[in-house]
């Protein structure tokens, strides 16, 4: 499982990264949905985004899930390229597959990479 | 036989792991007054007397069938069924109104209501069908409710004609009263003569959709490509309610560019039957499938390389999104969903299209021949397909009572839903009616104005 340790977690599987303020869903959450057919990025450039607030709705083969802000801020960018590819989420979860850009972030009490290995260590088991 | 699948053993097992002695003690919280209340019944009957009693009772019904001559219309219509119908609708393996929640074993099933999609996509123009909802009225509410999704609740305005259906329009109020949407011009006592440019100023940034009838409900045929033009500036959806057998004859709302096309399906080989069931058809553009409600079947290939059906993205349905679905009615009209396609099969396309030229060259020799009649007059200039609204010289409740006499059902009273329109009469026809009966409702009708 891919945890890149420059990128902090949430205990709903999302990824912040503190240095760009981009986010998106974790390898470990990409892994569980399996193959990825629908993206919708529920918000827009301009927004507020509060840390915990649905981002992101996401369809599987077998599941349908919301994916929640990691970080509070104001929306800056989101990828407008996820809905026609929505299978970037299981290729490249941290690198095309970003949702969301927010600038002057906020995001307390999220984990680190070491941490997020141990979080999905234990409901692996 | 009994029909209690539990026998005396399990039940008293049952009892003692809640920890209660008897089936009486279960129920002891209940008054024992309440327990088992003397039902004001008649004697029981054997299966000959209730047979006769029901055979007695169904004589006092007067149906058009055999009885009366129907010129009623608005919104459910008297068409021929073919006889093949009953037979393939009856077969055991359809005879279930449900789609099955295990659904790829039943291939049968999934391939009807594939079939089903196909013809009414074909039929409206449109790209995706769903399965079906409970009837017209429903399936126009479903439009506001999907459109509400696409804008994710941030356009708050559904611009809806007073034209269309009375009853649609106060399902959809029921429908936004709890999703804080406005509803703009759902106003009966709007100008009706105004056609569709009117409900122009009502849409705005804020509107996630305009709902039109086609055929409106007072029969009127407009085409909406300058309204649908002018709506998609503003950014907002367009979704037409349309008559199926009327797509046959015009332009489908596709070619106007609709953006939803819903309606009722009655007409499709569904009896009248006092209000249901009915058939609710709903289709819309690829692009807005995910937020679309209700069942939809896909065609694909098994691991043998055979053509195969699955139900195609269940993921946005109430069993897997459970609260976050867009729609929580997601039964359909499975058996009414088959008579359609099997109807529209039985007719083909030319069928279907002769079917719509009857009722079309019939009622416009009707409203011809009303016309003339000294009293009445047609109430608009606007073309109309197989239904049409005239001017009484009395009230229509007397009117029809009239007509009942001589065993014609009149057309329905427009002044109950609309006050400017006291004594309308909203007058259908269709290719059941013969040019005698024709003869016979503009005969009364100048009887009744000759008293």
């Amino acid at each position: 499982m891919n945890i890149p340790t420059n990128l902090k977690y949430t205990k709903t599987d999302e990824w912040f990264d503190p240095a760009t303020g981009a986010m998106g869903l974790s390898d470990y959450a990409q892994g569980q949905l399996s193959d990825i057919v629908f993206v919708e990025i529920v918000i827009s450039v301009g927004e507020t985004v509060s840390q915990g607030k649905p981002i992101a709705s996401v369809e599987s083969v077998k599941a349908a899930a919301e994916t929640y802000a990691p970080a509070s801020g104001k929306v800056v960018a989101v990828n407008e390229d996820l809905s026609g590819n929505p299978e970037v989420l299981n290729n490249d979860p941290y690198g095309k597959g970003w949702m969301v850009k927010v600038e002057s972030a906020n995001a307390p009490g999220l984990m680190d990479a070491a941490a997020y290995t141990k979080y999905c260590d234990e409901r692996a088991h | 036989m009994t029909y209690i699948p539990h026998s005396p053993k399990e039940r008293e097992a049952m009892l003692a792991t809640i920890g209660v002695k008897s089936l009486e003690d279960l129920f002891k919280d209940i008054p024992a007054k309440h327990r088992f209340p003397e039902l004001d019944l008649p004697p029981a009957l054997t299966e000959m007397e209730a047979a006769a009693e029901l055979g007695e009772l169904s004589i006092g019904n007067e149906n058009i069938r055999t009885d009366l001559i129907s010129f009623l219309g608005a919104g459910a219509y008297n068409h021929y069924i073919p006889a093949a119908m009953d037979h393939i609708l009856r077969r055991g393996e359809f005879y279930t109104a449900y789609t099955p929640y295990q659904p790829e074993i039943s291939q049968g099933t999934l391939q009807a209501i594939f079939e089903y999609q196909s013809l009414i996509c074909a039929l409206t123009g449109m790209e995706v069908s769903n399965a079906s909802h409970y009837d017209g009225a429903t399936a126009v509410a479903e439009a506001a409710n999907m459109a509400y999704a696409q804008f994710r609740g941030k356009r708050k305005k559904v611009v809806i004609s007073p034209t269309v259906h009375p009853q649609y329009r106060e399902t959809m109020r029921t429908y936004v009263q709890g999703m804080s949407l406005d509803l703009a011009g759902d106003d009966p006592k709007a100008n009706l003569d105004a056609g569709p440019d009117s409900l122009e100023g009502l849409i705005d940034e804020n509107t996630a959709l305009v709902i039109v009838q086609y055929p409106d409900f007072f029969g009127r045929v407009y085409d909406f490509t300058r309204l649908i033009e002018q709506s998609h500036d503003k950014g907002a959806l367009v979704c037409v309610a349309a008559n199926p057998i009327a797509l046959a004859l015009f332009k489908t709302p596709a070619e106007m560019g609709a953006d939803i096309v819903v309606g009722e399906g009655q007409p499709l080989g569904i009896p009248l039957s006092f209000g249901g069931p009915y058939l609710g058809f709903f289709t819309t553009r690829k692009e807005y499938i995910h937020k679309m409600s209700g069942r939809l079947v896909g065609e694909t290939v098994d691991n043998r390389g055979q053509r195969a059906f699955v139900l195609t993205l269940t993921a946005r349905e109430q069993h897997i999104k459970r609260e976050r679905a867009i729609s929580n009615i997601c039964s359909n009209q499975g058996l009414m969903a088959l008579a359609a396609a099997v109807y529209l099969s039985l007719l083909g396309q030319n069928g279907l299209r002769q079917v719509a030229e009857l009722c079309y060259h019939k009622a416009h020799y009707a409203a011809e021949k009303i016309s003339k009649v000294k009293g009445y007059s047609l109430c608009f200039n606007s073309p109309f397909f197989h239904e049409f609204t005239i001017c009484c010289p009395k009230p229509v409740a007397e009117i029809n009572d009239h007509l009942l006499e001589h065993g014609i059902l009149g057309g329905y009273d427009l002044g109950q839903d609309y006050p400017s329109l006291k004594d309308h009469m909203l007058i259908a026809v269709t290719e059941m009616n013969t040019r005698d009966e024709i003869d016979a409702l503009v005969d009364v009708l100048a009887e009744v104005n000759r008293d």
